[in-house]
Parts: structure tokens; C-alpha cells; sequence
């Protein structure tokens, strides 16, 4: 009566958590078979069976936290299942024929049915009864200490790009294997399951380590690259009276349809606008050449729980400034429910960064590469000025734009600043 | 050949826009306009004159154009393809009916052999543009010797084009450019196709061989077929439009040459790719597509390719085993909600 025993799966593992059972007391089980599930530090994989029969006992309930080499499960011959006993005779009946190459009655009855590919054995749940045990991945390895990730080839080309451990990822397509949407996930979800259980270690009495997540790795990696870039700062000061009364104008029109636009809003279309006069600012370096980009997708840096995230406004120039609107909330509330796709968080060519609610005067923002520039914002305050022998109240912004010097030259961009600025301090070219 | 007078009114355009008609009436319109457009080209076949053909494809043509340009043969396929061969080498254009694909196995020999070979065995001397249109298909009751696909048979050999219109407008502008090929062309029509009713644009319409047609676009799946088998995949896409997936349906209009770049593109944008064909899945249409998948956007897949064909049986005549053994909507749904399953598809 062999005991299936909790597996090492992989260099580091003490315990696996037994999360979901897939076979239940009184199933008929062949070798190769998936019967559970098992969270380890690095993955969730999969408990195969090293031997037929009957699955007559589980030892443990889904949930619990087994160590290495303890035993989970009892497969016999049937005789000594508690529950459901009908089902062993046809186990017994069927068994032996599973060991055995395929009959031509057998093959004959496959055909007899219309055809499609189902019988891959990685395709359908059914066949894995039927055909998985001579199949070539059914091979268990018993005490393997690592085995193939099951993975969509998109989903490792996704996660190659953003430099995810697919070990860390859980696969939920058919038999775990890792697809696109779970890359997606874990992009956008940030903690992986690789670093919660090294949490909260200790490294000395007065500091505590903190597990590094996706997003920071991937904002730590990208942000050195960024220090690279032959960087320029360029600023300029904003009059933003006519913006703050032209926002309070849009939004008193927008009130019955609950339609609201934000200072970011025009400063996306702004930007959007004015990168349409300047092309050569919509650019990228490509290493050994530039790359000008015809869509103009503007990027938004956004504060998330454990991270930023940068989700992307498509084609901004064609964007209506209440398309826009709409579409940077519902980024926002994406990226903080950390549900964004894959493509809203991609193919930016220009970054804004606003942090201006905090009340930030001004500051100078790191490049977001490949892009040539990012333009940082900051609060919109009161300064006092002369005007007409009168002392008035101007709210000024500061705009910094940071420069990929490799991309564009001081001039290139100052023409480019001069013409934001215009255009925010005569708001109505923004709508134009 | 006196028809030159005729040639004028007949090439006339219409101002009313496209007509709908059905595809055996396309195929019978476009062969009344080659005959009338070039000299050259004349019918040969069983059944086609006095008979006006198996199908009724060539109707009326007889009584207009006589015997010398619609040839009426006896019961041998080897030879009136061989005949036909041979006049095109000397400068006709023939265009061949078999009365099923099934019985161009009695003519294989002289196709594959000889008409695909001839212009490059004897260094580019000789061309043989010639068609043969054949109907493959079940789904008719005909049984096993009737019924089959065979068009893979000729799509695998160097020397034959092979294409395969599934709406009236295509099997126009298909045959139009089939005719006017200087190489052989299989052109392969589908019992179950003839009545389909399609809008067919008036006037000159020259398809160009080997070009695949997204005739749906979608973001979500690729679903690859031709001939009748779009005519369900077309069926298929639109329910699932209704649940809110978005299919991308090919028609690959020409097996060979066969339109790869099409194909991989799609499969690049959506991921996910179903073939579905009326033919058998073993070393078929659907195993060359899935191989060009696998080499031009492998790295784009979220799921294997999966392929919907026939059972892999002699086709059954009794007509439930009939139904049960040809691949259907019911299925391809079935297969298409695996992918979308197995890639966790959020609908």
C-alpha cells in the first residue's frame, strides 16, 4: 500500500502547502497523475502519482503544511476505501489496460469520434486518465529537485521583457501552465509569492529587511539604466491662472454629466499637443540610431501601495481632453487595484510625473528609458507680481523636463518647454 | 471563334452595385465572360454540353458558344486531362470540369506528373495554363468514394497552384485569375457551396493567387479555415461576438501558394489560433498551417494550435454517422472555448 509522500520540489523547500486536493478517496489514479496541488517558497506544483490504483486515503486536508517526506496520501488496490464503492471495480477492469500500448479496437474507437487535437495530452482534462501515463511528460522524477515550468511561449517572451522569474509565478492554464494572463498578474500585481515568506527576517536590532517586489525591482533596474543617460534639466516657470479658471469652466459645463477633469488632464493634453509641433521630442534612443515615434502615447507616473507604475494614455494627441480624462482615472484606478494590463502599461513615449498635490515646488524627474524626456510638475502657488502698478496674486507652476542629451540638444528642447508653456498659459490651444 | 461582337456588350459595367447571386451562378457567369474575352480558352469535361454538367455549372454555355469550345468527353478522366494538357502546352487555355475531386485520382498521373512538372523539366519551354475545377466535399450522402477532400494531395506538389473561393465573389474573381494564370490550377469548389448566396461586384474581377483574406476582424482568437468550412467559421465567430470575443477569421483562399504572412500576423496579434477544415486532421491543411504557426509566431502563442477536422474515417453513408464523422460548429465552439479557457479568457 504505497504512501504518496510529501515531494522535494525544489533547492530550497522544508515544506509544501497542500492548497487544493485534484483527486478524490475512491478515484482511480495511474501513474503520472496530477492528485494535488502543493504551494512551495518558490511555486505552486503539482503532486504527481508514482503508482496505479485506487486513491484510498487522504492524510491530510487541503491547507495544512506538510514537511518534506511526511505522508499525504494512500493509493491501494481499492479494497480499502471508505466511500464510494462501485467505483473500484471499474478501476480494476480498466487498470491493466492503461499499462498496455494501445489496441487497434482502442484506436478505432479514438477515430470513431469527430477529431480534433484533444488527445494531447496537455490539452484535456479527460485524456489525462487515458493517455497521460505513456505520454512523455508523465515520466515522474521522483525527488527531482526542480522540473520544466509549464509556460506559454508568450507568456515567457512577457515575462523575459520585464524580467519576471517565471519561478515565481503561478500557472493557472490547464495543468499550471504559466499564460499570459498570469504574467500580467504578477506585473501588475507586484509581491510576488517569491518574496512573502522571506519576510520580516532580521538583519540587526534596528533595521528590518524588506522583501524587494516586482514593481521596485523592476523601477530599481530601470531607474540604473536611467542613470546612464546624459541627463539635462531644463525649467521653466508657469503662469497658471488661466489653466485653474479654464479647469473650474470645463468642470462647472461637466457638472450635470459628472464629468471631471483634472490639472494633470490638460497637462496630459498639453504635453500631447505640443509633442505634435515637436516630433523630435516623441523620440527614443535605439542604441546605435533614434527612434521617432509616430503615436504619441504619454506615460503617467503613478503612486501604488508598494511602488509606481507608469500606465500610459495611447494616441493623447487624439484623445479629446474628456477621452483623456476618462481614461487616466480608470488607468488610475487600475494600477492601484493592480489590475493593469499589459499593454496600458507599454509603448509610452513621454512621461509626465506630477507631484504637484504634495505640494512640491519643483523637482527634476529620472527618465523613464528608452524615452528621450520627462517632464516633472510641480504645485501650482501663489506668488505675488506687479501688474498694471498693482501687486496681484499669480499662481505660478515650475515645469522641469529632464533630457536624454544622446536624443535631443538644449535648444531642441527649450523650444519644445517655450511651447508648453504657451500653450498652458492660453489653455484654450489645449482643446484645439 | 466568332464572338467578338458578343465581347462588348458582355464586358459592359453595371451601375447597380453588386448583384447577389449564387456561387454556381458566379462560376457559370465568370466562364461565359472568359469564353467571350479570349478565344483560347474552352471546356472539356464529362456531362458539361449537352448535359449542361453534373452541377449545372456550365448551363447554357453549349448552345452558346458549340461544340468546339465546350467539349463533352467520354468517362476517362486520363485522357480528356491529358488532352487538355496538352493543348495548353500548344497555347489553349482549357479549363477542365472533374466532376469530383474523388475522380481526378484516375487523372493523377497526368497532373502531377506531367502538368505540374512540364514547364520546369523542360527549362521554362512550356507553360500549361490550365484549370481544373472539381468539387470536393460530404455532406451529401454520397459516401466514402465521393465524398472526400483531396485538395491536400495537390497543394503538396511544386508546379500546381490550388485555390479555394468560399463565397460567390471569390469563386468570380478566383476563377477569372485562375484562367489567366499560365500555370495549371486546381480550383477547388464544394458541393455544399454551390447554392451559397453572396454579392458578387459587377464587372473585371482578377483575384491575386495566393493571398489569404482576414475576412473578420478580431482581437482575441484566429480562427483559420477555407472553402465551406468558412462558412460555419464565419458562423461560429459571430456567436461568440454576441458573448464578447472577438474572433479573427482567415480565409486562406489559396493553399498553394499559401499565404503564411497573413496567417502568422493575425496569430501574432491574438495569440490563439483554431483551424478548422472539412478534411482530414492527419498530415492536413490544419498540420501545415499549425507548422507555419509554430515557426512564424511561436513566441506570440498563449495556447497550442488547435486543429477541428473529420473523423478519421471512410466518410459513412448512413447520414447520422454521416453528420457524426464531419466536423461541425458545435465542435469548433467546443474546441474554441478550450483555448480561451486555457489561457483564462475573461469574458
Amino acid at each position: 500500500m504505497p504512501e504518496v509522500i510529501m515531494p522535494r520540489l525544489s533547492d530550497t523547500m522544508e515544506e509544501g502547502e497542500l492548497t487544493r486536493w485534484l483527486k478524490n478517496v475512491g478515484d482511480e489514479i495511474h501513474k503520472g497523475d496530477v492528485l494535488a496541488e502543493i504551494e512551495t517558497d518558490k511555486a505552486t506544483m503539482d503532486l504527481e502519482a508514482f503508482e496505479n490504483g485506487v486513491l484510498e486515503k487522504q492524510l491530510v486536508t487541503a491547507g495544512t503544511v506538510v514537511p518534506i517526506g511526511q505522508a499525504v496520501a494512500v493509493i491501494g488496490d481499492g479494497s480499502n476505501v471508505a466511500t464510494s464503492a462501485g467505483e473500484p471495480n471499474d478501476a480494476k477492469k480498466s487498470a491493466p489496460a492503461e499499462s498496455e500500448p494501445e489496441t487497434p479496437e482502442s484506436a478505432a474507437e479514438e477515430s470513431a469520434a469527430t477529431q480534433s487535437t484533444e488527445h494531447e495530452p496537455e490539452q484535456s482534462e479527460s485524456t489525462q486518465e487515458r493517455g497521460h501515463a505513456s505520454g512523455p511528460e508523465a515520466a515522474p522524477a521522483p525527488g527531482a529537485a526542480s522540473r520544466a515550468l509549464r509556460t506559454s511561449p508568450l507568456a515567457r517572451k512577457i515575462a523575459r521583457e520585464h524580467d519576471i522569474d517565471l519561478d515565481s509565478v503561478t500557472g493557472t492554464g490547464p495543468q499550471g501552465r504559466i499564460v499570459r494572463a498570469d504574467i500580467e498578474a504578477a506585473i501588475a500585481a507586484g509581491p510576488s509569492a517569491e518574496a512573502a515568506p522571506a519576510a520580516a527576517a532580521q538583519a540587526g536590532p534596528d533595521t528590518v529587511e524588506v522583501p524587494i517586489n516586482k514593481i521596485r525591482k523592476v523601477t530599481a533596474r530601470r531607474l540604473t539604466e536611467s542613470q546612464a543617460v546624459p541627463h539635462f534639466f531644463l525649467t521653466n516657470v508657469v503662469d497658471a491662472g488661466k489653466l485653474i479658471s479654464f479647469r473650474k469652466d470645463i468642470n462647472e459645463s461637466l457638472a450635470a454629466s459628472g464629468g471631471k477633469v483634472s490639472i494633470n488632464d490638460l497637462i496630459v493634453r498639453a504635453v500631447a499637443v505640443a509633442l505634435r509641433a515637436h516630433p523630435d521630442v516623441n523620440s527614443s534612443w535605439g542604441g546605435d540610431k533614434l527612434l521617432r515615434h509616430n503615436r504619441i502615447n504619454i506615460g503617467i507616473a503613478v503612486a501604488v501601495p508598494d511602488g509606481l507604475i507608469v500606465p500610459v494614455v495611447q494616441d493623447a494627441d487624439r484623445k479629446s481632453l474628456g477621452e483623456i480624462a476618462k481614461t487616466t482615472v480608470a488607468l488610475a484606478e487600475k494600477a492601484r487595484a493592480g489590475k493593469l494590463k499589459l499593454d496600458e502599461m507599454s509603448g509610452g513615449t513621454f512621461t509626465i510625473s506630477n507631484l504637484g498635490m504634495f505640494g512640491i515646488d519643483e523637482f527634476t524627474a529620472v527618465i523613464n528609458p528608452p524615452e528621450a524626456a520627462i517632464l516633472a510638475v510641480g504645485a501650482a502657488a501663489p506668488v505675488p507680481e506687479v501688474r498694471d502698478g498693482q501687486l496681484v496674486e499669480v499662481p505660478k507652476m515650475k515645469i522641469t523636463m529632464t533630457v536624454d542629451h544622446r536624443v535631443l540638444d538644449g535648444a531642441t528642447a527649450a523650444a519644445f518647454l517655450r511651447d508648453l508653456k504657451g500653450i498652458l498659459e492660453a489653455p484654450l490651444t489645449i482643446v484645439l | 471563334m466568332t464572338n467578338e461582337a458578343k465581347t462588348n456588350d458582355s464586358i459592359q459595367k453595371s451601375d447597380d452595385g453588386p448583384r447577389v447571386i449564387t456561387y454556381r451562378q458566379a462560376l457559370n457567369e465568370t466562364l461565359r465572360t472568359e469564353l467571350l474575352r479570349d478565344e483560347n480558352v474552352y471546356l472539356i469535361g464529362e456531362e458539361i454540353g449537352v448535359f449542361e454538367g453534373s452541377y449545372k455549372i456550365t448551363a447554357g454555355l453549349l448552345k452558346e458558344f458549340g461544340p468546339k469550345r465546350v467539349v463533352d468527353t467520354p468517362i476517362a478522366e486520363e485522357g480528356f486531362v491529358g488532352a487538355a494538357i496538352g493543348s495548353a502546352m500548344l497555347g489553349l487555355r482549357p479549363v477542365v470540369e472533374i466532376m469530383t475531386i474523388n475522380f481526378s485520382l484516375i487523372a493523377i498521373d497526368q497532373i502531377v506528373n506531367h502538368a505540374a512538372k512540364m514547364h520546369a523539366m523542360f527549362g521554362g519551354q512550356v507553360n500549361v495554363p490550365m484549370v481544373i475545377r472539381t468539387p470536393g466535399g460530404g455532406g451529401q450522402q454520397l459516401a466514402a468514394t465521393h465524398s472526400q477532400n483531396l485538395e491536400v494531395w495537390y497543394a503538396h506538389i511544386p508546379g500546381l497552384k490550388v485555390v479555394a473561393p468560399s463565397t460567390p465573389a471569390d469563386a468570380k474573381a478566383l476563377l477569372t485569375a485562375a484562367i489567366r494564370d499560365d500555370d495549371p490550377v486546381i480550383f477547388l469548389e464544394n458541393l455544399g457551396l454551390y447554392n451559397l448566396k453572396g454579392e458578387v461586384p459587377d464587372g473585371e474581377q482578377v483575384a491575386e493567387i495566393g493571398k489569404a483574406a482576414v475576412v473578420k476582424p478580431g482581437t482575441d482568437l484566429t480562427l483559420i479555415s477555407y472553402s465551406r468550412g468558412m462558412v460555419t467559421a464565419l458562423e461560429v465567430a459571430k456567436q461568440f461576438e454576441s458573448e464578447g470575443v472577438s474572433i479573427e477569421v482567415v480565409d486562406l483562399r489559396s493553399l498553394r501558394p499559401l499565404d503564411r504572412d497573413t496567417v502568422c500576423a493575425s496569430v501574432r496579434k491574438t495569440s490563439r489560433a483554431v483551424i478548422f477544415e472539412d478534411d482530414l486532421l492527419t498530415y492536413g491543411i490544419g498540420a501545415e498551417i499549425s507548422a507555419t504557426i509554430g515557426e512564424g509566431a511561436f513566441d506570440f502563442l498563449d495556447a497550442p494550435v488547435r486543429r477541428v477536422a473529420a473523423a478519421e474515417v471512410p466518410l459513412p453513408y448512413a447520414k447520422p454517422l454521416e453528420l457524426a464523422a464531419i466536423p461541425d460548429a458545435a465542435d469548433l465552439i467546443k474546441v474554441i472555448r478550450e483555448v480561451l479557457d486555457a489561457t483564462r479568457f475573461e469574458r
